[in-house]
């Protein structure tokens, strides 16, 4: 298949679109010097980029089930990576975690490691042989390798409940944005998320999500890292802060000492009435506790986020998408690094967030400030209008102390450029960004969940004999159903304790979830042969059902049992230990309790074990 | 049944992936293990175990990535099963 113009333009056409946006930015900085009002210049930034997607999304629409579903199998290397990313990198990333790492300092930043050094087991163990196969879909692969009904069956329900508990995550996060930062109701905020995410995935499955995806990783990455490096130069660490804050790290560490790090009593801070979901800094920002089961909890949320990586449907089947073998294993390294480029930025975000509050050396620090003077300042007068900051003078001093001063975590990145008085077109801009990121991520998703009915439930279970534009209709009609389910579960908020909380805890569970049913059965499948079809049945079950049972024995909101004495530290957010270890016990017991499978299958390992010749699964 | 080269070829694959699996353990889970440690350490002015967790396990993974991408590729030159002259799908 000659490579056709399109994808040779790609580089052109991206490039084009990079120099429209910042034409665009600069437009917005012209605007604001004229006069235009912040909402305007946040709605201007989050309707133009909406208005892009939806383009794209129409223009890559399809008829084909190839394209559908594979983006034709001739996504470029380097493309897949930046899609893969902004596919990945989700409301949780752009909003929360800053704001979770200034408050949560390095024990929070387990997730950085998590959701990174997960890409390392995808590339290793599953993505390339899974190209290899030529699956359309997960539970493609489960049901050809395993053979029949019930496995593929059983995969699609762990990719359904796995997804769509981290879709309505993400549609949480377009309703957070849109309320936080264009004044539009949580509500509406959903619903025009919905449609615009729709309007991306509907006409052109695959093909389409992946080049808006392309097109918000632009826009997602330019936001987040614009603000960084102006905030950084502005306060003279040099334009480039991750290697320069190393003295301001060790700063904090002396501020923190000066201040004192006081945990609130839940008591005192009701009785001062802070909104719910407000926090104050209690934790040192980069030392690290020191006891056993401290280095456990962060290495047991490392682990679940990696092997919860390594198991996201919606990552690896982006991975489908590639021309070749090779080019998906690359593509792998090239989605870990536009992935790092937020990531290891985000430190340096919270950092500069931080500093700028707490040293009394910066203009805008408002620690040990007089009370009065703070509450005139004018980003704490707007977010506290909205409930976002409060202050409780505890020791009714008048003064301002550490633990006197509660934000939500969102805040972090959405208000920082205002802190550093940076001009309003940079808060436009971050919105934007935000939005990118969650709408990119929900699209995977509910895509991701879409092709697994339709493909595997409808088309492969109950009619096998569905003409193409069957297929594609109903595709298309089960997408815009787990959309219309997901924002009517986002609008209900049933993740609830904090919309900031909800967002992370959502993601957290997706992790768990799917690392509980499917990693074992994925990377078995592969890499033991005498991995059988009983073996993986019994597998995904138990496990599914061992993580289910004791995320609802020990979540507060439902049992609220304590942690029992055989799985220390492993909370809610952590269930996928236990339901990963029973399925990799049951499978490989009943494997090896049950015949080998037949010579047919062996042959199947072996040659999606080699990344040349054909594909194993013909597709009709 | 596997050709004694695809045997070879997937032996070679396995060698490479647990040595893959071993540094990523490391990068991932070791360092961690010794947090309190190593954070008395400086690097770049930052305390290592924080430099760790913020930049440095991050960009080892990254590395670590196209390391064994390479090494892979050569594998798959090595016993002829490189996807270079593939027939189109």
């Amino acid at each position: 298949m000659a490579k056709s113009k399109f994808i040779n333009d790609l580089p052109k056409i991206y490039g084009i679109y990079t120099g429209g946006f910042a034409l665009f930015v600069l437009l917005m900085a012209f605007a604001e010097k004229q006069g235009m009002s912040a909402k305007t210049i946040g709605l201007c930034f989050v309707g133009f980029t909406i208005v892009v997607y939806a383009a794209i999304g129409i223009i890559s629409r399809t008829v084909q089930v190839d394209a559908y579903y594979l983006a034709g199998r001739q996504v470029p290397t380097v493309f897949n990576g930046m899609a893969t990313a902004a596919d990945w990198m989700s409301g949780a990333s752009f909003v929360a975690m800053a704001g979770g790492i200034y408050f949560g300092g390095y024990t929070y930043m387990a997730f950085l490691v998590g959701w990174t050094g997960g890409y390392v087991l995808v590339s290793s163990l599953l993505a390339p042989y899974l190209r290899k196969f030529g699956c359309y879909t997960v539970p493609d692969f489960i049901g050809t390798r395993y053979g029949g009904n019930l496995p593929r069956f059983l995969a699609v329900i762990v990719l359904f409940l796995a997804s769509f508990v981290y879709v309505t995550a993400q549609i949480n996060a377009t309703g957070t944005i849109a309320s936080r930062a264009l004044g539009i109701s949580f509500e509406v905020g959903i619903w025009v998320g919905l449609v615009s995410i729709l309007l991306c995935a509907m006409l052109g499955g695959m093909r389409a999500v992946t080049w808006t995806q392309v097109a918000q990783y632009i826009v997602l990455i330019i936001a987040y890292l614009i603000p960084i490096f102006w905030m950084s130069w502005k306060n003279g660490f040099g334009i480039f802060p991750h290697v320069s804050l190393g003295a301001e790290v060790q700063r904090l560490a002396e501020l923190e000492a000066q201040y004192g790090l006081i945990k609130n009593a839940p008591d005192a801070i009701k009785a001062a009435g802070v909104p719910g979901g407000l926090a104050s800094i209690s934790v040192p920002h980069s030392a690290v506790p020191a006891s056993g089961m401290a280095a456990w909890s962060y290495i047991s949320l490392a682990i679940c986020m990696m092997v919860g990586t390594a198991s996201l449907p919606h990552i690896l089947m982006r991975y489908f998408t590639t021309p070749s073998v090779t080019s998906a294993r690359r593509s792998v390294g090239w989605s870990l690094f536009f992935i790092f480029l937020l990531y290891f930025s985000a430190p340096m975000l919270a950092t500069l967030s931080k500093i700028q509050l707490l040293d009394p050396n910066f203009k805008t620090a408002i620690i040990g400030k007089k009370i009065s003077d703070v509450m005139q300042i004018e980003w704490v007068k707007n977010w506290m209008a909205v409930g976002q900051v409060y202050i409780a003078d505890f020791n009714k001093d008048g003064i301002l102390q550490l633990n006197e001063w509660f934000m939500r975590a969102d805040v972090v990145v959405l208000a920082t450029p205002e802190v550093a008085g940076l001009p309003y077109f940079i808060s436009g801009l971050v919105a934007a960004g935000g939005l990118a990121a969650a709408m990119s991520t929900a699209d995977g998703l509910i895509l991701a969940i879409a092709n697994a009915l339709s493909h595997d439930v409808y088309y492969k279970m109950i009619d096998p004999k569905a003409s193409v534009t069957t297929r594609l209709i109903v595709a298309r009609a089960l997408l815009v159903i787990i959309g219309i389910l997901a924002a009517l579960a986002a609008s209900y908020r049933f993740t609830s304790g904090g919309v900031g909380s909800a967002i992370l805890s959502g993601v957290a569970w997706a992790f768990d979830f799917a690392m509980s049913g499917l990693f074992w059965p994925l990377v078995l499948g592969v890499w033991w042969k005498r991995a059988t079809r009983s073996g993986a049945i019994a597998g995904m079950t138990t496990g599914t059902i061992a993580g289910t049972w004791y995320l609802i024995y020990v979540t507060p909101a439902f049992m609220g049992q304590p942690i029992p004495w055989w799985a220390p530290g492993v909370d809610s957010l952590r269930f996928g230990i236990v339901g990963s270890v029973v399925c990799l016990v049951t499978m490989v017991v009943v494997s090896l309790l049950t015949k080998p499978e037949s010579k047919a299958v062996q042959d199947m390992v072996d040659e999606c074990r080699i990344a040349s010749g054909k594909v194993i699964i013909k597709h009709s | 049944m596997a050709t004694p080269k695809q045997e070879a070829h997937w032996a070679a694959t396995k060698h490479l992936m647990i040595i893959t699996m071993i540094i990523w353990f490391f990068f991932s889970i070791v360092v961690f293990a010794f947090g309190p440690e190593i954070n008395t350490i400086k690097f770049l002015g930052y305390p290592l175990a924080y430099y760790m967790t913020a930049q440095g396990s991050l960009l080892a993974f990254v590395i670590l990535i196209f390391w064994s991408n390479k090494r892979q590729e050569k594998i798959d030159n090595e016993f002829g099963f490189s996807d270079k002259d593939r027939e189109d799908d």
